[in-house]
């Protein structure tokens, strides 16, 4: 018997008598109002960044906020940067990115998560491999909870997709959380709404 | 032949504590993790309800697992992922390495995996020539000081950051005086970028992984998952078989569950799904058996495969605080691995059941509600069984059946006072008698038992 | 009302005032009390190693002894939660359902069955700190534990004690950690258990009692003789004794 053949059959002999699945409800209580406050308090809490409106000059706001920074990969059409995503075809080379912007299709103001998957991205890596990078977010976008954020078609349908809260941290020393942590150094999530031509 | 002998947990248990600011130092952290945890479980109004449905819909995948297997290994092929299967720990390794061989690869990074642990897959390829990196941080620390892991979200929880700083001194040559873990973070960055960016290929465990969907589901604070996952075009996820939960509805069950149970935080700062290859690349799953089918078949035990590796059950354990994770000697350690390790080797593990005081608080704590302390009740009466007894406990405890059960004899044993506690501790403590004094005084017998006063004040002629 | 009352074999030789206490408080609360002189034990001890073969005479004894009461009462919360929960040794019969369908805790005796809300006789005016037993808490709910930060705050131990006259109870920080005397296990892995026990001392003795009182003498039969070795002058009684009317 192959191998794949072998486990099932211990498994199906094994399995314990049938238990039901149960209907996980979606657990909403927030009026829509207080979504983006909620989405605030919890960004800030994974050590996030929030800007609520977007800046008049997005190009001004960048370089006050990351003096230092040379590369900025764009993947969103409301800036051009100094790269996009495909001009990293390796995409190890994503290292070298000062700055990623990139934009998300949705929020959880439960967790203050920003989904990005490789639509959004292009070439994943630019949302780990640069220093910094900053979300443009459509506060409309914003659901309440896990439970509903799990009903986003990019769960089931996108090759990779990423809840991401916060910048990279760790609390493997000391159980403290601490950043940096191997991604990037900071988050920053713009509300920004969707440009309606996209 | 070498037969490992039988840990045992209560010596390695004494050392840690002899020293004391260290087995302090743990205490403090670990009890710190459960309040975080009681604090991020009173922001979610529905927490029992979610525990209830985590461990429902556990169960009903573990009683349907085949089935779920069938489904997610569809999925996943329909995605463009190759489903490879493994007995135990050496077929697993030798998938990974012949994966890796056939690529040509010679450096590969990988995310935090229990399994991966559990096969002790890290000497297998480095004794092949293939170079691991950890990237988690903890791992990581862990690897280069050559400790296995402490903890299992935390695999050095144990170090305080001065150890670290030691370790990272010796491996990277940073200042073995700064213990801020900023700067120690700072290191671990610097020193493995490199090698992020250089590697041939990626490895990540399962957290979960989605039969509807045939994604595999992890869940890191560092993002090097994510790093792990998608920087190499060759991507390896190891998965045991009762990581698979049904939908992403549940799933979301699960991740409102983890990472509060586990360190007091609503999430991790990435939750990622892997579903299909990157662009370019190729991507395997290997469903790992591993003991996993054997144990869903034991009655009073399968309820342990429904963990989700969240820790919370050795945070509240005081007896593994101030034992400190390595003194199970085991993958698995305190009260989850207690349950756990029996069923990879009884012998060596025989001990365990017993470090223990049966308090409960484990089971209270765990998000998908397994009876762990009721279980750990169970294997003693296996070891029991299965003669794993130590025999001068065993040989106490028969004699104190014979004397327990015999009114008589029970009597004549307690009524000369003197000898009262030279007696009746063989019937409570097995040990050598002098064990509860190291640290306490012996409660003096009672000039008169409970059974003499009544039979003079009480009892009708 | 009569009961079937047990004092479990540490007490009968150890602390027989808790026994004492506990036959004079249910006899002035009117009720008829009955100690089968043949009693010995409930079995826990073997039964908790594993080897419950051994524990299975002891057990049997123990049915034959009390099946024919309609409450048996307990002045201990391990035991209970033993007869409760774990009797499983003998086979199962009619009698043996009975037994740990029947057996109460004293407490919860008081508590829920005699609902009683006063002791009159009573009066301890001493800072008290109230230890409950992870057997009371965990194994047979006399008080909400702190891993279910949900539940409504109860604590029936508490609840009896605060009739008292003059007592203060003061609190204490991990106020349900267990206490580290998990029957054999404080000696088969005595540093743990003697550790755990300091350290309780400690939390408690932060909040500076006179005595720590409990209804589970064997939590406080390990945490005395931690106290006692350390030099600590911190006295112990059973809740028995102060509900009883002993003064201190």
């Amino acid at each position: 018997m192959g191998i794949r053949e072998d486990i099932f059959d211990r498994v199906r002999r094994n399995q314990p008598a049938a238990i039901t699945h149960p209907a996980v409800p979606d657990f909403t209580r927030l009026a829509k109002a207080d979504l983006i406050s909620t989405f605030a308090k919890s960004l800030e809490i994974m050590a996030g960044v929030l800007i609520d409106s977007p800046p008049g000059d997005f190009g001004t706001f960048l370089r006050r906020k990351f003096p230092k920074a040379k590369t900025i990969c764009s993947a969103v059409p409301e800036y051009a940067g100094t790269s996009r995503p495909e001009d990293y075809p390796a995409w190890s080379d994503a290292a070298k990115i000062d700055v990623s912007i990139v934009r998300s299709p949705m929020g959880v103001a439960e967790t203050g998560s920003v989904l990005l998957s490789e639509d959004d991205l292009r070439v994943n890596t630019i949302a780990f491999l640069a220093h910094d990078i900053v979300v443009l977010l459509d506060p409309e976008k914003i659901v309440e909870n896990i439970h509903v954020a799990y009903q986003h078609p990019a769960f089931k349908e996108r090759a990779y997709s990423v809840l991401m809260s916060g910048p990279s941290g760790s609390a493997d020393i000391g159980g403290k959380e601490v950043h940096p942590a191997q991604g990037v150094m900071t988050l920053t999530v713009v509300l920004w709404p969707e440009r309606a031509d996209r | 032949m070498n037969i490992p002998p039988t840990v045992d947990q209560a010596a390695n248990a004494a050392r840690f504590i002899a020293d004391r600011a260290h087995e302090q130092y743990f205490d403090t952290l670990m009890w710190s993790l459960r309040e975080a945890r009681d604090r991020s479980a009173s922001e979610v109004p529905e927490w029992e309800q979610l525990r209830d449905l985590a461990s429902e819909i556990k169960e009903h995948t573990l009683s349907h697992l085949a089935e779920y297997l069938e489904q997610f290994e569809a999925s996943a092929k329909r995605n463009g992922v190759t489903v490879h299967w493994a007995h135990d720990a050496y077929e697993h390794n030798q998938i990974v390495a012949d994966i890796l061989s056939r690529h040509g690869a010679k450096h590969l990074i990988k995310s935090k995996s229990m399994l991966t642990e559990e096969c002790d897959l890290r000497r297998y390829l480095e004794n092949r020539g293939v170079t691991v990196t950890e990237t988690d941080l903890g791992e990581r620390i862990q690897q280069l000081d050559d400790e296995p892991p402490a903890h299992i979200v935390g695999p050095a929880f144990q170090k305080r950051p001065q150890d670290v700083a030691r370790v990272f001194a010796k491996a990277y040559g940073s200042d073995t005086n700064n213990s801020d873990p900023v700067y120690l973070a700072h290191e671990m960055r610097k020193h493995t970028r490199p090698l992020i960016e250089q590697a041939d290929a990626g490895m990540t465990g399962a957290n979960f992984a989605v039969a509807e969907t045939g994604a595999v589901v992890t869940v890191t604070n560092e993002g090097n998952a994510d790093l792990s996952g998608n920087v190499p075009k060759l991507r390896i996820c190891s998965v045991g078989i009762e990581k698979i939960i049904p939908t992403n509805r549940d799933l979301a069950v699960f991740i409102r569950l983890l990472s509060r149970s586990a360190i007091g935080m609503p999430i991790t700062q990435y939750t990622s799904h892997f579903r299909a290859p990157r662009q370019g690349g190729e991507m395997h799953i290997i469903l790992v058996d591993n003991g996993r089918a054997t144990r869903l078949g034991m009655e009073k035990f399968w309820p342990s495969l429904k963990c989700i590796r969240c820790g919370a059950c050795m945070n509240t354990c005081p007896v593994y605080r101030r034992s400190g994770g390595l003194s199970y000697g085991s993958t698995y350690m305190g009260p989850i691995g207690i349950i756990m390790m029996p069923t990879f080797d009884i012998r060596r593990f025989s001990e365990l059941p017993f470090s223990s005081t049966l308090n409960g608080s484990c089971s209270n704590v765990c998000p998908v509600k397994i009876n762990i302390h009721e279980q750990i009740y169970a294997w003693r009466g296996v070891m029991d069984e299965k003669h794993q007894i130590k025999l001068a406990k065993k040989g106490a405890m028969v004699a104190a059946g014979e004397v327990l059960s015999h009114p008589d004899l029970y009597r004549i044993a307690t009524s000369a006072t003197e000898t009262a506690f030279k007696l009746l501790p063989r019937f409570v403590i097995y040990n050598e008698l002098n064990a509860w004094g190291k640290h306490r005084e012996a409660p003096a017998p009672a000039k008169q038992t409970f059974h003499q006063w009544y039979k003079e004040h009480r009892l009708k002629a | 009302m009569q009961v079937g009352l047990v004092i479990p074999c540490y007490l009968d030789v150890f602390y027989p005032e808790v026994g004492i206490a506990t036959v004079e408080l249910l006899e002035r609360l009117g009720v008829e009390v009955d100690y089968p002189f043949d009693q010995t034990c409930c079995g826990q001890p073997m039964a908790n190693s594993g080897c419950e073969a051994d524990s299975r005479a002891t057990e049997e004894h123990f049915i034959r002894l009390f099946s024919r009461f309609e409450y048996i009462v307990i002045p201990s919360g391990s035991c209970t939660h033993h007869v409760r929960n774990k009797f499983i040794a003998a086979p199962p019969s009619p009698e043996r359902e009975h037994v740990s369908q029947h057996v109460y805790e004293l407490i919860e005796f008081l508590h829920d069955v005699l609902k009683v809300k006063e002791f009159p006789w009573g009066e301890f005016p001493h800072k008290v700190a109230l230890h409950n037993s992870c057997s009371a808490v965990r194994g047979l709910h006399m008080a909400s534990m702190s891993e279910r930060v949900h539940d409504p705050a109860f604590n029936k131990p508490k609840a009896l004690l605060q009739g008292i006259k003059g007592i203060e109870l003061v609190d204490f920080a991990r106020h349900d950690e267990c206490c580290g005397f998990g029957g054999t296990f404080s000696a088969t892995e005595e540093a743990v258990s003697s550790r755990m026990g300091y350290d309780k001392l400690g939390f408690i003795q932060a909040s500076q009692p006179e005595y720590i009182v409990s209804s589970d003498m064997s939590c406080l039969m390990h945490l005395q003789g931690c106290a006692r070795r350390l030099g600590s002058g911190v006295k112990f009684r059973h809740v028995a004794e102060i509900l009883n009317g002993s003064r201190q």
